[in-house]
């Protein structure tokens, strides 16, 4: 039999019908943009310091331009017109464009930031770092790193895209509040506090000052070094010591009880920050399929094995100052798993791979810190999603736009409770239902699947 | 046994779903219409590009053959019942043990002038979506939609995604007036307004017009002689069995394949389920033809529980359904009707933004609670199924609104609001509990 796997249409049912408004907004945005690329690519002759705040302020303005000028006047709704259509949003020659560029990025930025302008001696860079320079000197008197150009772009591409996501959900309060505080938590907690942080203590030694960001998905946390610089970082060092510590222990666990992992992954995590707005273009083509589902399991769960071997055997060498056993030896295991899964995996798949394989593939196949959390969710938490009596059409809608590639439809046209390790609670599932079917729900965890309606009516287990 | 089932909607599937769970029977459906069980209901959202056909499907391919449903390709020209064979458009024969009848609606057409012309279409199957996509491939300049009902409206909103501009004729004065009361109609009319359809009222089609070519060019308005300009138009005016291929057995029909309640034909080991099924006795207060989602998924069950051995009637409790009219929600629970009947009584509320509204009816003297519509507000199932079943007051049900409330997180909530003017309205003094979300939801399922 033969497999129809495409969108139906015949015409081009995407006529770029872009308005005055958003014409204007891009080209100033593609100015901003272009500032960068010259910066980047313009050789180190020139002194790119001048781009900056020029460039900052024409990506903001075109950006958030862009944004209002496309949903104004439009009624508040769902907003997936040409979702599928569009070469951007469904693997076209737009996606992998930004595909190939985004990954590049990564690589450079991993492997190659000599080639985005980094100086060998940290102190006169060219190029793209180099024009981060005046608001790296602003917020911590040094000079740019490639890490600080890429938190800064990271935060202002969740701040536009935030707004943009606000806009195009504005009707849904969830969405909105929730969205506020991935914008929040990534500029105050990811990158202006720790960087002033590191300003105010540049005598020291560095050590990780985001709050928020904790073990295993900080996997060097627990790194000799890494504990050292801490314990010699006087009461910030403790702070962030006892913090972390507590993080994993406690708060987070609790919070999970109560609230399901959403707290952290769609709420407050760096890279569900990202995904759930820079990435929200590209939500839909996660893989559904049961296999992807098998695929997932093995691969997420390998990478927590591993994490938990890696960070015991650096635990280990940091305590008995032994860094073999038998032929492995500590400091090639962590550095093995800082380039395979903390950079090749989280960055150059996770967001590199963002137009192609969707925009949680890092959340969902690899961080290790979403498979605690969601094996909590699934075993020990208040959390899921309530399915409403035998509304459910089997649409596919819920399925279709989760980042998570979770078959929403297979429990909701069942009439089951959704508890899945995997569920970030984004909440677009309920947001895009036409029928009113889920919702995201805390309640005694006895309670979870209380409610079974087979085809034939409506069962409570009480 | 060998069970044949025509038709792979959702409830011929639903059926074959149920039968493999309960027996080792060997199965097999046949469709018309595509290879794979796919939702009628989603074929909107792949013209507008939220969808792709195969998001559309809830199972994926190898579902079927791991529960061995056998799938077959082929239009059924005839049922033979004496010699229980089916024969097929490609001079096939089939045989069958036993047979289910569940082969969905088609469009109907009242026999307007122009009805048959190029470019005019209904939307229903996987083949009409094809055609729209044909129809609009050099996009319209307008469109015009015949019936002011739930396909029509999702018509509307599909060539409105398209950029085409779009007139709805509506026959009432009021867009589903004949199922809405005033209130809730006139909402929807100001946002089919807002969203920039042309929207007639009380207005029916005289006859659509050919250009050279047998292609429709305009539509001319009965009432007014008015010619509108147009190179689609949608016929949407309700759906009928889809039954011609039984007309020449010696199955009983009527305007749909009559059953009894367990969905027997009057021929033994003839089954219909579905849109097809026309009871003899309807479910008390429910039409004998029932065109709706879950209805199908119901009755499939019904099938196959009979063809199991395990005797069962059709039995699909308080009626309740949801459509979506662009961008509003709509739930109802119980029964309201466009007008008041005898002995009734409502209380109707409508938010300041034009956009959320709930109808409540209930009994004059007993106060019984009867029925709700509501409009921008999700509410839970398996709440207003309970206060229907109980039988509970409608002091009782406000009482208790903030329970059945099932809105995402952070929603604004309106029960007091609701609760104070129902006071006022009616001079008694609800006091609304307090506890709400999901703790309230349990305890009232729990029977606190």
């Amino acid at each position: 039999m033969s497999e129809i796997n495409d969108s139906l249409s015949l015409a081009n049912p995407s006529p770029v019908q872009l308005n005055g408004s958003q014409k204007i907004a891009l080209a100033i945005t593609g100015i901003g943009l272009l500032l960068i690329f010259i910066a980047w690519f313009g050789g180190s002759a020139i002194q790119t310091t001048m781009f900056l705040w020029p460039s900052l302020a024409l990506i903001f303005s075109g950006g958030l331009w862009y944004a209002f000028a496309s949903y104004k006047g439009i009624p508040e709704g769902i907003k997936n017109n040409h979702v599928f259509f569009n070469s951007l949003s469904n693997r076209g020659a737009l996606g992998w464009i930004a595909g190939i560029i985004l990954t590049g990025f990564y690589v450079c930025l991993y492997w190659y930031p000599h080639l985005l302008g980094l100086s060998a001696d940290g102190l006169t860079n060219t190029g793209l770092v180099q024009m981060f320079d005046p608001l790296s000197q602003l917020l911590k008197g040094k000079p740019a790193s490639q890490w600080f150009v890429y938190g800064t772009l990271y935060t202002v591409a969740i701040l536009i895209m935030g707004v943009k996501f606000i806009l195009k959900y504005r009707h849904n309060m969830y969405q909105v509040v929730r969205t506020i505080s991935v914008m929040f938590f990534q500029t105050a907690f990811a990158f202006l506090i720790p960087e002033l942080l590191e300003g105010l203590n540049s005598e020291q030694a560095y050590f990780a000052k985001d709050m928020k960001n904790m073990w295993p998905l900080n996997y060097y946390f627990f790194e000799d070094w890494h504990l050292n610089n801490m314990l010699a970082g006087g009461n910030l060092g403790w702070f962030m010591l006892v913090l972390g510590i507590l993080m994993i222990l406690v708060i987070s666990p609790t919070l999970t009880y109560f609230y399901g992992k959403r707290w952290y992954c769609s709420w407050v995590c760096g890279c569900g920050g990202l995904a759930e707005t820079a990435g929200d273009p590209w939500r839909q083509l996660s893989d559904k399929s049961l296999k992807a589902w098998k695929l997932e399991r093995w691969i997420i769960y390998s990478v927590l094995v591993l994490i938990l071997f890696v960070t015991a055997f650096v635990l280990y060498t940091y305590f008995t100052g032994n860094a073999n056993i038998g032929p492995l030896n500590s400091y090639d295991v962590r550095k093995w798993y800082g380039f395979f899964i903390g950079a090749a995996f989280s960055g150059v798949i996770g967001v590199g791979f963002y137009p192609i394989l969707g925009s949680r593939v890092w959340c969902r196949f690899g961080c290790p810190m979403a498979a605690i959390l969601g094996l909590q969710q699934k075993f020990f938490s208040r959390f899921r999603i309530t399915t409403n009596g035998s509304q459910c059409i089997s649409c596919g809608n819920c399925s279709t736009y989760c980042e998570m590639g979770i078959d929403v439809r297979h429990y909701a046209q069942k009439g089951q409770d959704i508890v899945r390790a995997s569920c970030v609670g984004c909440g677009i599932c309920a947001a895009v239902c036409p029928r009113g079917v889920l919702k995201l729900e805390n309640g005694p965890q006895d309670s979870r699947k209380v409610i079974e309606i087979s085809d034939g009516g409506i069962k409570v287990n009480t | 046994m060998n069970i044949v089932i025509i038709g792979n909607g959702i409830t011929g599937v639903t059926c074959a779903r149920f039968i493999r769970k309960q027996s080792d029977h060997k199965i097999t459906i046949i469709s018309a219409e595509t290879d794979y069980f796919f939702s009628r209901t989603a074929l909107m959202y792949i013209y507008m590009g939220h969808m792709k056909f195969k998001n559309t499907m809830p199972y994926e391919n190898w579902f079927w053959e791991k529960n061995r449903i056998n799938l077959k390709r082929a239009f059924v020209n005839n049922v033979d019942t004496v010699n229980k064979e089916l024969h097929l458009d490609s001079g096939e024969k089939m045989s069958y043990d036993k047979l289910v009848l569940a082969t969905g609606s088609k469009p109907n057409k009242f026999g307007w002038p122009g009805q048959d012309l190029k470019g005019v279409q209904g939307l229903y199957s996987y083949q009409d979506l094809q055609l729209l996509e044909k129809n609009t491939a050099t996009l319209p300049k307008r469109a015009v939609i015949v019936g002011g009902g739930l396909i029509g409206i999702e018509l509307a909103e599909m060539l409105h995604s398209r950029h085409i501009p779009v007139t709805l004729l509506v026959r009432e004065s009021s867009f589903w007036n004949n199922v809405l009361p005033d209130g809730e109609s006139a909402m929807i009319n100001r946002h089919i307004i807002e969203h920039g359809f042309d929207l007639r009222l009380g207005v029916n089609l005289g006859e659509i017009v050919s250009d050279e070519n047998g292609r429709a060019k305009a539509v001319i308005i009965k009432e007014t002689g008015e010619k509108i300009d147009c190179q689609l138009v949608g016929l949407t005016a309700g759906v009928s069995p889809n039954i011609s291929f039984v007309k020449d057995s010696n199955i009983q029909t009527n305007r749909g394949i009559l059953v009894n309640k367990s969905q027997e034909t009057n021929i033994p080991d003839v089954y219909a389920a579905g849109d097809c099924a026309e009871f003899h006795e309807p479910v008390a207060g429910r039409r004998p033809i029932e065109q709706v989602w879950y209805t199908g998924k119901i009755q499939g069950k019904v099938v196959a529980d009979n063809i199991c051995g395990k005797r069962t009637e059709y039995d699909p409790g308080h009626w309740f359904n949801s459509a979506k009219f662009l961008d509003i929600e709509y739930q109802t629970y119980g029964w309201v009707f466009p007008k008041l009947r005898e002995g009734e009584t409502d209380f109707y509320w409508e938010h300041k933004d034009g956009k959320k509204c709930l109808h409540f009816v209930w009994n004059k003297d007993t106060g019984k609670f009867i029925g709700l519509n509501v409009f921008g507000i999700r509410l839970r199932h398996e709440i207003f199924d309970r206060f229907l079943r109980d039988e509970r007051d409608i002091d009782f049900v406000l009482t208790n609104l903030k329970s059945a409330n099932f809105d995402p997180e952070f929603y604004a909530q309106h029960e007091k609001e609701i609760v104070e003017k129902f006071n006022k309205k009616t001079g008694k003094n609800i006091s609304l509990e307090k506890l709400s979300g999901l703790k309230a939801a349990l305890a009232m399922l729990r029977g606190r």
